[in-house]
């Protein structure tokens, strides 16, 4: 007996839910990934040390910088730079204005029609324009820094190993500043709008991995901990993680090593949670304003921690510039050595891992990319099953819409990892589904 | 054309930014909402209405058998098919893997091959299916998306660059980094449409909008060999993000305009 749904909409990527129902409890809940492979750990081989930044780049539209920042890292310290606190600074800013494009497009576009019942952010801007439109003016300003900072907001093209190729204008900084202080009360609205939003009752406990940093909310640096007390040097995680492969998705699944069967959760959740401590307490009292405690166990409020986490992106913004000093140069000299080097930075959707082995000619001689998503699937689907189980009473395109808005708690970048869901309902036990569910 | 045309978003192998970049219209997005009728944009709505329409914009390349069915049925089922992206018009830095044992290429990736299924090669959507107007760029310019548009909505062909990003360069009053700077460029193979953004900040292009018209590869690969690229150097830069080589891809020879 099957159910198809034909698409899910408003994720990254192409794939399906096939969920197994066996006397009203959902046995299996498989994220069938069919995006189709692009093999860069593949092409990656053989090409200049220098490349993996433009190339890796091309894996998600929505969070190149992530790439360009885990790639250069992780090539940095495999030649052995030391990168000036200035450039680091500059590359904190420019991840800021990742993380408020790619936040602010999953909580206006993405995240929010769930929780009000729209089909889309456009479809919202019919009744709020005024709403939308502030959505869009902070998701420009993120997309602003970002081509100040790199050239342009989608691939960006002035990051290169040892920092970048140019130095950003005082006059362009300058309007930097002053929009971000303009749109700054924007984003506390958001957050104060999200709050209203109706969640479902529900909360899991998760295992949280995110980076930990000595005294900032990690973009770039710091160990790799866990909310079971895992904590390590980033070199150190493919120790503890294992990749795998599922037969229905063509993305793989990654687990941890060790008690239980392995499912972590990286993400807004996971950094929030174990780095409650590095936000600046104007940040900590709008979060205990909109109600949320130091650990937020409840998936669906994943979309306030995200706004959260834009005002806090923006709060930094506003800080690098103001104590801006440019570096002596936009770059240091790097020079490849055969050599391993190792990085994870957080990614707007969490945490993502690169390694890479260069060879006596300079060349990539091995690439190893685990992305959050991949991290994050043993986890969505084991929320699918729980939330599916618990609600396989509601009407068929209820049922459906509440599993499509599980999946987006996660921001899944599905091209790291899918586009369209199709939801399959299938019976292990051969008896017809519940009969709230239209059968075709 | 309708009084609002109909519009579809298709997706094939590539990262969504060229998708992105229709939702980075922040000031035009609305607007634009207001004057075309979405049919199909699954990665911006839910509403999902199959059926034939006016305009079909596909992003990605050719990469499986499904796809290429996929391929056919859109563009039967589309008045316009408007390619975006490096990913469409030319197959996108997954093509980097064609010319290489496919069988290989997924065992360094995937322990379990044999749940992997694809074909050898990424090629363009034309290499399946007659394109009407192609946007380059990886990503596409968002101003040429909304030329690109303004055009449709008045019934107008798009303008749309020809030449190469040494013009572009000229536009901008910059200084030529390879004949100043040494600095190997694919500006003068490379379709003009990102405003010369890497010469901007002093890097060569990397030709990430694909080749121009008619594009000559040979001089300019004798004056990188001058500037002391290595062949290995010189064959990774003509075919990094886009294949600016000139070796046509193994079934472009099919495209039927």
């Amino acid at each position: 007996m099957t159910i198809e749904v034909p698409i899910l909409a408003r994720v990254e990527g192409e794939g399906a839910l096939h969920l197994t129902v066996n006397r009203g409890v959902v046995e299996r809940a498989d994220l069938r990934i069919y995006e189709p492979p692009r093999f860069f750990e593949a092409f990656l081989r053989g090409r200049g040390f220098e490349e993996p930044i433009d190339l890796t780049a091309r894996i998600c539209g929505i969070c190149p910088v992530a790439y360009q920042m885990s790639a250069t890292h992780a090539l940095e310290r495999a030649c052995g730079a030391e990168i000036p606190e200035s450039i680091r600074q500059l590359r904190r800013l420019l991840y800021c204005g990742e993380w408020i494009e790619s936040h602010t497009l999953h909580i206006g576009f993405l995240h929010a029609p769930d929780f009000l019942g729209y089909p889309s952010g456009i479809a919202i801007a019919k009744d709020h324009p005024d709403l939308i439109r502030s959505i869009l003016s902070l998701k420009q300003t993120g997309n602003e820094i970002m081509t100040v900072l790199g050239g342009r907001s989608v691939n960006p093209v002035n990051v290169r190993v040892g920092g970048f190729y140019r130095l950003p204008d005082a006059d362009q900084l300058e309007r930097l500043a002053t929009t971000l202080d303009a749109v700054r009360p924007q984003a506390i609205d958001l957050v104060e709008w999200a709050a209203t939003f109706d969640f479902p009752d529900y909360e899991r406990e998760y295992v949280f991995v995110s980076l930990r940093h000595s005294h900032d909310y990690p973009f770039s640096e710091g160990r790799i901990v866990s909310s079971a007390g895992l904590d390590i040097d980033v070199r150190d995680y493919e120790t503890v993680i294992d990749e795998f492969q599922v037969s229905h998705s063509t993305a793989k699944h990654a687990r941890l090593h060790g008690a239980g069967d392995g499912e972590l959760f990286v993400g807004p959740l996971a950094r929030y949670a174990l780095n409650h401590d590095r936000l600046p307490i104007p940040i900590r009292e709008l979060a205990a304003k909109v109600g949320l405690p130091q650990v937020v166990r409840n998936p669906f409020k994943s979309i306030l921690v995200r706004g959260i986490e834009t005002v806090y992106a923006i709060d930094e913004a506003i800080r690098i510039l103001g104590s801006y000093t440019a570096p002596e140069r936009p770059a240091v000299e790097v020079s490849a050595r055969p050599s391993t080097g190792w990085a994870a930075t957080e990614a707007p959707r969490g945490t993502l891992y690169h390694r890479y082995r260069i060879d006596d000619d300079g060349l990539i001689a091995e690439a190893n990319i685990i992305p959050p998503t991949a991290q994050n699937q043993p986890a969505i689907e084991a929320d699918l099953r729980t939330v599916a189980t618990e609600n396989l009473g509601l009407a068929r395109d209820d049922l459906v819409a509440l599993c499509e808005q599980t999946i987006r708690n996660y921001d899944p970048c599905i091209s790291c990892a899918t586009h369209f869901l199709k939801v399959d309902i299938h019976e292990s036990d051969g008896r017809r589904p519940l009969s709230d569910f239209a059968i075709d | 054309m309708h009084q609002r045309p109909t519009l579809a978003v298709w997706k094939f192998a590539s990262c969504d930014g060229c998708q992105l970049t229709i939702l980075n219209c922040e000031t035009e997005l609305l607007a634009i909402a207001d004057r075309v009728d979405i049919r199909w944009f699954p990665e911006a709505t839910s509403t999902m209405i199959p059926g034939p329409v006016d305009v079909s914009f596909v992003e990605g390349s050719v990469t499986t058998d499904h796809d290429v069915e996929r391929i056919h049925e859109i563009r039967s089922q589309s008045g316009l098919l408007i390619t975006i992206g490096a990913c469409a018009t030319g197959g996108g830095v997954q093509a980097l893997r064609n010319g290489v044992d496919t069988g290989d290429v997924i065992k360094t990736v995937y322990a379990d091959p044999h749940y992997i299924s694809t074909l050898d090669t990424s090629t363009p959507i034309a290499s399946h299916v007659p394109v009407d107007i192609e946007l380059q760029g990886c990503p596409i310019d968002k101003g040429q998306l909304l030329e690109t548009i303004a055009a449709l909505l008045s019934g107008r062909p798009p303008r749309l660059p020809q030449s190469s990003v040494c013009l572009e360069c000229k536009a901008a009053a910059q200084t030529c980094v390879m004949v100043a700077g040494a600095t190997p460029c694919l500006g003068p193979l490379t379709m003009a449409g990102c405003g010369a953004l890497c010469p901007v900040v002093g890097r060569g292009c990397y030709g990430c909008f694909g080749p121009m018209e008619n594009p000559n590869p040979a001089p300019l690969v004798s004056r990188f060999e001058q500037l002391g690229m290595s062949h290995g150097q010189r064959t990774r830069f003509l075919r990094s993000v886009c294949d600016l080589a000139g070796q046509p891809s193994p079934t472009t020879g099919s495209a039927h305009e």
